[in-house]
Order: C-alpha cells, then sequence, then structure tokens
C-alpha cells in the first residue's frame, strides 16, 4: 500500500488507487470535468491538474489518471496549479461558453476573463459520451472522428447506427448539454456568476424580495433596479 | 538460399562472398533514396543497364543500386568504385559518355564533376567533395555501398557480425551492459539512455515481451529515418534482434508510415531475406534465441509517433497517446512490457557492438554519445543528410557543410527538431549540437530536422506554418493541446495580417507556457517551442507586424505592397505579361505600374524582373 503526501498529509493509500481518489476520500476539493466515477479515466480536459515532487522537478499531472506511488508528493492547489487550470478553462468556456456545467466552474473557480474569441461550440470533446456508451451502454454507437480542429464525435460515417438504442445516456451524462442559463446578456462569453447548487433562473431585475441569493444585484448578474415600483412611488 | 546455422556457417558464407566480389571488375553505383528518386534516376538506372547490355559488357561491369548518399542536392548521384569517382546530377543523356568514356576508356567527364563553391574547383572524388568532408558516417557509410534489396551486399560489408558475436558469447545482460556503457541515448528526440530503457524491460516479468521501431518520422523537411530504412534495412534488423536477445522479446514491430512505399518495400524484402537465412526465426544461429519482425503500416497520422499512441495504432485502436506512468516498459502492447526505440537508436546498436563501447563513447560530447544525422534543409546551399558527432557546432553544420544560404543572403536562423522544435538564431551559431545546449536554447534534439533560414524567412510566418501544422496533427485528447493550438494559430494569424495587439504576445506566451506544462503527451507538451523561441529571439519582428504593420522579411501577403521602380523599369512589358491577375499596366518601353487594388500579391512580376525594378515595401 503505497504512502504518500498530499497537501502536507501524511496518506496510506489503497492499492490501485488514483490522485484523485485520494483527494476524494480525504475531501480535498480537485476541480473535474471530463471525469465520472462509473467509467475509465480519460484525462483529457486537464482540469484536475495537480503539481507532483519536490525542488525543481515539479510536474503538473491530471490527478484522474496518475496512478500512486511509493513515496509521491503531492500539492493540488499550487499557484502554478490554479494558473494552469484557470488558463485551461478559458480556452474551455471560450470554445462552448453555452455550457452550464463550465460556467459554474468558471464561477467557483473564480475566472474573470476570456481572452480568445468565443467558437460557440456545441461540444468539449470530453469524451464522456462515448465512454458511457461503450462501457456502460455496451453499445460503441459513437466514437472520435479525425482529430486535432476536425475532431467530432459522430456516428461510424455521420449514419444512424444501428448500434444505438435511442437510451439518451450520452444526453444524460454530456455537460455541454446543459445550457447555462442566458440571463440578460446571454452573449457574453461568461455568464452572470450565480453559481449555486440550486441554481433558479436569474432575473434581469432585482428587489429586496425578488433576489434569491439576497444579495441586490452585487453578483451583477441582473442589470437594473425594478423600475415600475419606483415610479409608482 | 541456405539457412545460417550457426556464427561459423555465417563467417564461411559471408567469405564465400566477398571472395566472389575479389576481382576487380568497375562497379556503376546509382544513388536510389528518396532525393535522387524525385531526380529520376530510376530511368538513368535503366538506361545503365541498357547500355552496358548494348555493349555486351554485363559480365564485366556490375551497377547497383544503392541507398541515400546524402547529398540529396546533387541528384541523381553516381559513384564509379573502384576509384570512387563522383558524378553529379546525372541526366539519361550523360550514359553513354560515362559507360564509353569512364569505364571503357578510363577517362574522367569534367562537366559532370562536382564544384566546389567555395574554392571553384572541380572535385573527383567522392571522399574529397567538402559536403562529406566534416562529417563522420558511422550509421550512413555503407549506404553508398550496398544494394538495400540485397543482404549479400550487407553481409559483404560486414553485417550480422555484430549479432553473432552477442548470440556467440555475450550474456542478455552483458550486452545490455555495453549499451548502457556506450553512452547512447535515444534518436527520437528525447534522449532517454537506451541501455537503462532496455534493462528496465529486462527486469519486468512475464514471457510475451516486444520490441518495436518506431519509423513513424512525420516532421516537415526530414527524411533520416526514411533514408536508414530504405538504404540500410538490414542494420535496423540486425539492432532489433541484438535488442530482443537482450531484452527477452520475441516479437518485434517495425511502425513504419504508409507515405513511405519505398522504406516498407526495402524493409519488406530485407525481413524476407533475413528470415530466408533463418537470421529471424527460431533458434537463430544456434543460440536458442527466438525471434521475429513484423510491419505495421501507419496511416500518417503525426501524433502516431507518440510511443503509447502508437502502441494503440499497432493494436488496431485509435492513434491516441495516454498517461505515463505505466510506461510501455511497465505496460506497454496489449498490456506487455515493451521497448520501443527510433530507426536511428536500433542502426546504432550493432556498430556499438561491434566497435565497443569506448570506441562510441569517445565520439560526441560528455553526455551526449556517437553521431546524429540531421537533414538539413531549406535556404542552404547543400541540402541533404548529414551525420555528424554530437557536439558539431550549428555553424559548422550550416555553412562547413551546408555552404551557407544561396545566393549570397545572410542565414538568419536555423529551426531544429520539427514542427516541436524550436529555432536558433545566428547569433548561437556556436552552440554545439547535442541534447542539453539545444533544449537550454528552446529548441529540441527532435529526430532530427533541420531548416535553414534566411533573411527572406519571416519568423512570424514560420511559426504560423508550425502552429498550423500542429493544430491539423494533434490528436485532439486533451483540451490544452488541441484548443491551445488552435488559438496560437489563430493570433499568430491575426498578427501576420495586421491585426494583432500588444497583449497578444503576452497571451501566447502564457498559452505556450500553460500548453508546455499541462498537455498529455510529447507533441503538445513540445508544441509552443516553436512560438516560443521565436519570440524569445525575434521579438522586434513580432513588433514590427504589430506595430508598424509591416512584415520586414516581406512575406506576409497582407502587409506588403508589390511596386515598380519607375527608374529602373525598362518596360520590358514581361510583368505584365505574367501577371495572373492583370494588375501591371504600362505601354512598351514605358515605365510600368501596379493597381494596387488588383493586385493578389503572388510576386510572379518580381521573379520575372530583369532589372530588378519589382520592390516590397
Amino acid at each position: 500500500m503505497p504512502k504518500i503526501i498530499i497537501d502536507g498529509i501524511d496518506f496510506e493509500a489503497q492499492e490501485g488507487w488514483t490522485i484523485l481518489d485520494v483527494a476524494k476520500f480525504l475531501g480535498i476539493e480537485i476541480p473535474t470535468l471530463c471525469y465520472h466515477e462509473g467509467l475509465s479515466p480519460w484525462g483529457g480536459c486537464r482540469l484536475c491538474l495537480v503539481e507532483i515532487h519536490e525542488g525543481e522537478n515539479t510536474k503538473l499531472v491530471t490527478s484522474c489518471t496518475y496512478p500512486l506511488q511509493e513515496g509521491l508528493v503531492v500539492r493540488t492547489a499550487t499557484k502554478r496549479v490554479v494558473w494552469a487550470r484557470n488558463l485551461i478553462l478559458e480556452l474551455m468556456i471560450a470554445q462552448c461558453p453555452t455550457s452550464k456545467v463550465l460556467q459554474d466552474l468558471a464561477a467557483k473557480m473564480g475566472l474573470e476573463r476570456v481572452r480568445f474569441k468565443p467558437k460557440w461550440e456545441d461540444c468539449i470533446y470530453c469524451g464522456l459520451c462515448v465512454r458511457i456508451c461503450e462501457e456502460q451502454m455496451m453499445a460503441k454507437a459513437i466514437g472520435f472522428v479525425d482529430r486535432g480542429n476536425k475532431l467530432k464525435i459522430t456516428t461510424p460515417f455521420d449514419k444512424a447506427s444501428e448500434e444505438c438504442r435511442r437510451c439518451g445516456a450520452c444526453l444524460y451524462i454530456c455537460p455541454a448539454c446543459t445550457l447555462r442559463c442566458e440571463g440578460p446578456e446571454p452573449e457574453n462569453v461568461l455568464c452572470g456568476r450565480c453559481y449555486n447548487e440550486l441554481q433558479p433562473t436569474c432575473l434581469d431585475f432585482y428587489d429586496n424580495y425578488t433576489c434569491w441569493m439576497g444579495l441586490k444585484g452585487e453578483c451583477g448578474t441582473c442589470i437594473r433596479e425594478k423600475p415600475e415600483e419606483k415610479q409608482e412611488v | 538460399m541456405n539457412r545460417i546455422n550457426s556464427p561459423e556457417e555465417l563467417e564461411e558464407l559471408r567469405k564465400a562472398i566477398i571472395q566472389k566480389r575479389v576481382f576487380e571488375r568497375p562497379c556503376i553505383t546509382v544513388c536510389s533514396g528518396t532525393g535522387c528518386h524525385a531526380y529520376g534516376c530510376e530511368k538513368v538506372t535503366k538506361a545503365f543497364l541498357d547500355e552496358v547490355n548494348r555493349k555486351n559488357l554485363r559480365e564485366k561491369v556490375h551497377i547497383r543500386t544503392t541507398g541515400c548518399h546524402g547529398f540529396c542536392e546533387q541528384g541523381p548521384i553516381v559513384v564509379i568504385h573502384p576509384e570512387g569517382i563522383f558524378y553529379r546530377r546525372v541526366k539519361v543523356e550523360d550514359v553513354q559518355e560515362i559507360v564509353s568514356e569512364t569505364i571503357i576508356a578510363k577517362r574522367v567527364i569534367d562537366r559532370l564533376l562536382y564544384v566546389d563553391s567555395n574554392t571553384g574547383k572541380k572535385v573527383m572524388y567522392e571522399k574529397d567533395v567538402p559536403f562529406y568532408k566534416k562529417q563522420q558516417r558511422i550509421i550512413f557509410g555503407n549506404n553508398g555501398l550496398i544494394d538495400p534489396k540485397n543482404i549479400d551486399d550487407y553481409l559483404a560489408v560486414g553485417g550480422y557480425k555484430a549479432l553473432s558475436k552477442v548470440l556467440s558469447g555475450l550474456t542478455p545482460e552483458g550486452t545490455i551492459d555495453i549499451i548502457k556503457q556506450s553512452g547512447l541515448r535515444g534518436r527520437g528526440g528525447a534522449g532517454f539512455p537506451t541501455g537503462r530503457k532496455w534493462e528496465l524491460v529486462r527486469k519486468q516479468k512475464g514471457d510475451g515481451k516486444h520490441i518495436i521501431c518506431n519509423a513513424d518520422e512525420g516532421d516537415p523537411g526530414a527524411y533520416m529515418d526514411r533514408s536508414l530504412l530504405e538504404g540500410n534495412p538490414h542494420s535496423v534488423i540486425e539492432g532489433m534482434i541484438i535488442g530482443a536477445y537482450a531484452i527477452g522479446a520475441k516479437s518485434g514491430w517495425v511502425y513504419v508510415r504508409k507515405e513511405y512505399p519505398l522504406a516498407v518495400e526495402n524493409i519488406q524484402i530485407a525481413i524476407d531475406q533475413a528470415r530466408e537465412y533463418g537470421l529471424l526465426s527460431k533458434d537463430i544461429l544456434g543460440s536458442g534465441c527466438n525471434f521475429n519482425i513484423r510491419i505495421v503500416k501507419g496511416a500518417g497520422a503525426f501524433v502516431a509517433g507518440e510511443e503509447t499512441a502508437l502502441m494503440f495504432s499497432i493494436e488496431g485502436k485509435r492513434g491516441v497517446p495516454r498517461q505515463r506512468p505505466p510506461f510501455p516498459a511497465q505496460k506497454g502492447l496489449w498490456g506487455e512490457p515493451t521497448n520501443i526505440n527510433n530507426v536511428e537508436t536500433w542502426a546504432n546498436v550493432p556498430k556499438i557492438i561491434e566497435k565497443g563501447s569506448d570506441w562510441f563513447a569517445s565520439i560526441g560530447t560528455k553526455t551526449s554519445k556517437g553521431t546524429k544525422i540531421f537533414s538539413l534543409v531549406g535556404k542552404v546551399r547543400n541540402t541533404g543528410l548529414v551525420e555528424v558527432p554530437m557536439g558539431t557546432t550549428l555553424q559548422e553544420v550550416v555553412f562547413d557543410i551546408g555552404g551557407g544560404a544561396p545566393d549570397g543572403k545572410k542565414v538568419k536562423a536555423v529551426h531544429i527538431g520539427g514542427p516541436s522544435g524550436g529555432c536558433i538564431p545566428q547569433e548561437l551559431f556556436h552552440l554545439p549540437v547535442d541534447y542539453e545546449s539545444l533544449t537550454g536554447a528552446g529548441a529540441i534534439m527532435g529526430s532530427g530536422g533541420m531548416i535553414v533560414m534566411d533573411e527572406d524567412t519571416c519568423m512570424v510566418d514560420i511559426a504560423k506554418y508550425f502552429a498550423n501544422f500542429l493544430q491539423d496533427e494533434s490528436c485532439g485528447k486533451c483540451v490544452p493541446c488541441r484548443e491551445g493550438t488552435q488559438r496560437m494559430f489563430q493570433i499568430l494569424a491575426d498578427i501576420t495580417e495586421g491585426k494583432g495587439k500588444e497583449e497578444d504576445l503576452q497571451l501566447l506566451e502564457e498559452l505556450g507556457n500553460v500548453i508546455k506544462a499541462t498537455s498529455l503527451c510529447g507533441l503538445g507538451q513540445t508544441a509552443p517551442n516553436g512560438v516560443l523561441s521565436s519570440i524569445k529571439y525575434f521579438k522586434d519582428e513580432y513588433f514590427a507586424h504589430i506595430r508598424d504593420k509591416k512584415c520586414p522579411a516581406g512575406v506576409c501577403k497582407p502587409l506588403i505592397k508589390y511596386t515598380i521602380d519607375a527608374e529602373k523599369c525598362i518596360g520590358c512589358g514581361l510583368c505584365k505579361k505574367n501577371c495572373p491577375a492583370d494588375a501591371t499596366v504600362g505601354e512598351l518601353k514605358e515605365p510600368h505600374s501596379i493597381i494596387q487594388d488588383r493586385c493578389i500579391k503572388c510576386g510572379i512580376c518580381r521573379d520575372v524582373c530583369k532589372c530588378d525594378a519589382v520592390t516590397i515595401s
């Protein structure tokens, strides 16, 4: 059983665990996107990066795929990690600003700006749908096609697949299919930042009673005060 | 062919082959490497055969097609042995004269000799050509002597001697020790010590071990692995058999691109011939060692040269890299321990075994041993493949061997290591080529592509070219590489179109550093090198594009303007005649001018103008 140090905590891990497994066990939060408990790790989104080793030889690796070795030293939230995660998320949001999952992550990680031109694509190629179709639904109806800037996920030869049972697992797991709330400025690459587990729809105005966060618009989501009431007074 | 059952039988066969060749009949060797093929060496070879048959000299003259001689600039190359007379740019029309003059009358044809561009003197023998003088061709040396399609040729120059030495007297561990002591490092680019890699695989448990020869060479402008497989495939096979014995592997794989038809053909022929002699079979040379090699043809994805992607590709899956560890040495092909080395690394192995680790370690620098083959291309006079000891300076490679830039232009930089590599400016040409100093300067050794650039090359444009290559060749699995390379290309494209902003440079650098630090595989981890190194050394060119909206080298079309100097123009009308867009106007014998709205900036007017009247601004 490998003994490791993670964020200063000595820990004896189970055989076969990854860094992410340990972090989850200890309650250390590491953002993930293409990772799913029920599927094989992929290591594509790179959000779960952590810094391993000490001194000059530190390295950024994805915690979801990295197997534990004896004596491994892991730090999950160094400056370098946060810097890299933020830029990667920035790249992803610029690719698909409509995804609620990405916008939530951005709000949580405090991403303030997106310096790239938005592409407004529908897919972020995290591969979750491909893996759930193959590993849980045993269908292998969809897969990656082509590479690089022409990469896409589709059925063989773009034709309706005989293997597909229309189970909808791909839709269920897709982080890009859940659209963000449009808010008052849907053309903004970053949404209005009202990250909350419950996430009711935001209004385009507020008053003391209608702002569900009780913030009176401090979050910047709604743009103006309720105009009608003022006029009545 | 009879099966060879022991080292003694191999030596007997070698003696018999050499004896058969002892009587001195002239031998015409025609280079049939990639470069010479493009020049039409096949026709030349056929013409020689016809001519020799016509003159009834079939029994007296030997004609041999050999592997690449390296001096591709001067192809097709013909060398007449035993004298070693070196003819370059030989055409079908010259064949008759060569046979009647040089072969029969023993007279040298002056006009086909190579002219030393520095001294203006004609050079008669291959060994005296300055291009070869500074080289040390231990891997490539035999290329010009043997017919790659004939195993007897390889045996005649001492082939498979190293194999019989290993099988008859060395233990696997002893073999690994020799490779370790020699200091050989992987020639694929990363430079991992080969002996240590072998030892790691050796120590793994299990019978089903594999070795792979990585011949998925995909850098634009690089073709040394191709030339080795085409020109001397048996040296690679011999290296692999020795490796298999040392590691304890039973199966070997050669992963070669399908775009290299001649390499595939030659290595296949070589494997078949080695099999017939029993060198690739059960109980090789009576030692009890079993080994077989299969060829897998890659579909031409650049990323499939990455070892984990390559193994997936062999397994028949999508060529996409995966997380290491587990390393291939632990879990490789089909989950079994696998050793993967580059073509050139394998070709080094027999030489080291034959001549000893001390000999090999005496060549090169403290940390990088042996020689390295570079493909010297771009704006350089003598393009071709050069093999130099590690530690040779860039100055020597580019100027002494390469002859500098053509037309008296100034060499600006050299781009080393293909798309993953970086550029090194002329001021740093004193740097020795070895793994450490190249990495320190922001480039990488890579597989050895060396692209020379002169003052007419725009560094931003080059960075854009490689970014475009990478955004297309990234497998797309991980975000920083897929999205990052696309964004880099986009920003660079904006800069070359005059739409760049000052902040773009900072963003490029930040983006580059993140891609480097976070990408999944070697492709992404080295992808920003080209951009980062060009920003590091040629920042002023970027500023010229961004601030002044000008391209100093006159390459980026949206930033340049073609004009005709009315004083120089003699009104010959050549530019007008050749302009594809009807943008050049003017009467005969009157100064012409260019209508800017119509001009598509193809540059044809400048190329055809005889009085240098067309200028770029």
